[in-house]
């Protein structure tokens, strides 16, 4: 299966990944290449079976509504690499 | 002929659950107005390696909504993960439910008799909460994974005075489940509508009958008035836009009060591409039929039901039913005050013109208290200028603010004065003979 540079583009997008040209054209190649070896799975008879999201087993694994303390402002901004007004801070977007 | 226009709106609402605990971690999720970022943990924070753990208190009161809403719980439910970069979440996705949301298949009936289709009630966790400060963006996660939980409505309005109806019936409903205080101006609860106008004819004419080709999306609203204002906008722009054979498209828009007009915020190009899949940190939910039947059980009487039973069990109209089940609580002060009134032979309709006529204070004034000065009037009015002198003077020394008030020259605080004496004499005094009685207090 072969991916088009645009759908590479727009993978690259979403994951929020600046690609230069030659590597769009690479990456293009290397995920067409993985896609490929996954795509090997289609060829098992998979009709019964029913969708595995979870492997422990388990369901219904819930705590009581209860609170225990929090991290200090101090040690939750510790790895902002910028800080302001004890917020993180970040490059401006749009409120949307 | 004018061609005429229909428009279509579906309706999403979200509101934070009043838990003590958020969603996912045990942080406190009553954050509002606290210190930035002092309510937060490695899981609310997205840190790698912290693992989620699921609020049994939320899943119940999300449950309890889609009771409530007529919805079908689901046996089996899962999280999902909504992927997408935006600094208000720090993990690069919201946990969040699409194919298995704990609700469906539910439905609400409005005053009009028009009954609007739940398509979903789903629990998620809200975001951080995010200020633009001199072109940079600042992040409290304060917020940060409280339980939110999402009610969508299939597109069934027509009119802006039922999307005013059902929001408010929805804002009822949480507060007598005691589930959010549901308060739209502290962002408790918010409104997003999408908004599509066809002309009638195709509608009637062309079968099979189908949606528009494009939705707008109106989003963050936080107030009734505002969404109101922003639908009526919205549906006359698009109107306007058909009329000049316009091709409207998929968007989303705001809603900016000063010019009272809605702006684009995102085109289709940008839409939004989630990448929805399950969320492997989060076993699934079993709910179990027993567990519904209890939760069901412990639901309160809802809004629409006491208003119904308050028509029909004490014959008063239906507007004044609407009235005294407002609140939970103002329907237990009446219900109460019957109580009362019955062993004193006050009627029902007394004391619900009573309470929908002056409206007293239900954090200050016990039922019983009604039913005294009901039960006084019919027994005599105090007349006597001594004893009225004495309450007067009681009166004026218990509403200082009052007199200050009225020295100044704000004749209206004389009012004040009145039901201070009116509330001391439980309803019995004489209006005629006390105004002069008060006057002159004052003026000595």
């Amino acid at each position: 299966m072969k991916l088009t540079k645009d759908q590479v583009k727009h993978v690259a997008k979403l994951a929020n990944l600046p690609l230069t040209a030659e590597e769009e054209k690479r990456y293009s190649e290397q995920l067409s290449k993985i896609l490929d070896y996954v795509e090997q799975l289609n060829r098992v008879e998979t009709s019964s079976a029913e969708p595995t999201f979870n492997v422990t087993g388990q369901s219904n694994v819930m705590r009581e509504d209860e609170t225990t303390p929090s991290l200090s402002q101090e040690e939750a901004l510790s790895n902002a690499p910028q800080k302001k007004e004890c917020m993180f801070e970040t490059k401006g977007v749009f409120e949307d | 002929m004018k061609q005429m226009y229909e428009p279509i709106i579906g309706l999403e609402v979200h509101v934070e659950l009043n838990t003590k605990s958020k969603m996912f971690c045990r942080c406190s999720a009553d954050y509002f107005g606290k210190e930035p970022n002092t309510y937060t943990c490695p899981v609310c924070l997205g840190l790698p390696g912290a693992l989620p753990l699921i609020n049994k208190a939320a899943i119940e009161d999300c449950i309890k909504i889609g009771l409530a809403l007529n919805c079908k719980i689901s046996e089996k439910s899962l999280f999902e993960r909504k992927n997408y970069f935006y600094p208000d979440l720090p993990k690069g996705y919201q946990i969040s439910q699409y194919r298995w949301p704990l609700c469906i298949n539910g439905q609400i009936t409005l005053d009009s008799g028009q009954v609007i289709r739940i398509n979903r009630v789903h629990q998620e966790e809200d975001t951080g909460k995010l200020s633009h400060l001199g072109g940079v963006t600042l992040i409290d996660f304060n917020r940060s994974g409280v339980p939110l939980v999402e009610i969508v409505t299939e597109p069934d309005f027509h009119d802006v005075a039922s999307v005013r109806d059902y929001a408010k019936k929805l804002q009822q409903l949480f507060r007598y489940l005691e589930v959010s205080n549901a308060d739209m101006e502290r962002g408790d609860m918010r409104l997003e509508a999408n908004i599509s106008v066809h002309p009638i004819a195709i509608a009637s004419k062309a079968s099979p009958w189908r949606l528009p080709d494009y939705r707008v999306e109106l989003k963050n609203i936080n107030s009734f008035r505002f969404i109101v204002a922003a639908i009526e906008y919205e549906i006359k722009r698009q109107i306007e836009a058909l009329e000049k054979r316009e091709k409207l498209t998929q968007e989303t828009r705001g809603w900016n009060e000063d010019k009272k007009c809605t702006f684009l915020q995102r085109s289709k190009e940008e839409a939004h591409d989630y990448r929805y899949f399950p969320e492997p940190d989060l076993p699934e939910l079993r709910i179990e039929e027993s567990r519904v039947k209890s939760l069901e059980s412990s639901l309160p009487e809802l809004p629409w039901d006491k208003l119904k039973r308050f028509a029909e069990e004490y014959g008063i109209s239906k507007n004044d039913a609407q009235i005294l089940s407002e609140t939970k609580e103002l329907a237990e002060f009446f219900e109460s005050a019957l109580e009362h009134g019955k062993k004193h032979g006050v009627s029902i309709k007394e004391v619900a013109n009573y309470i929908v006529n002056r409206k007293p204070d239900i954090s200050s004034v016990l039922p019983t208290q009604i039913i005294e000065e009901l039960k006084g009037k019919k027994v005599g009015i105090i007349e006597s200028e001594k004893e009225l002198e004495k309450l007067a003077e009681q009166a004026v020394k218990e509403n200082a603010n009052a007199v200050l008030d009225y020295k100044k020259g704000k004749e209206a605080a004389l009012q004040v004065l009145i039901g201070g004496v009116m509330k001391l004499s439980l309803g019995k005094a004489d209006i005629a003979k006390l105004k002069p009685i008060l006057e002159k207090l004052l003026k000595s």
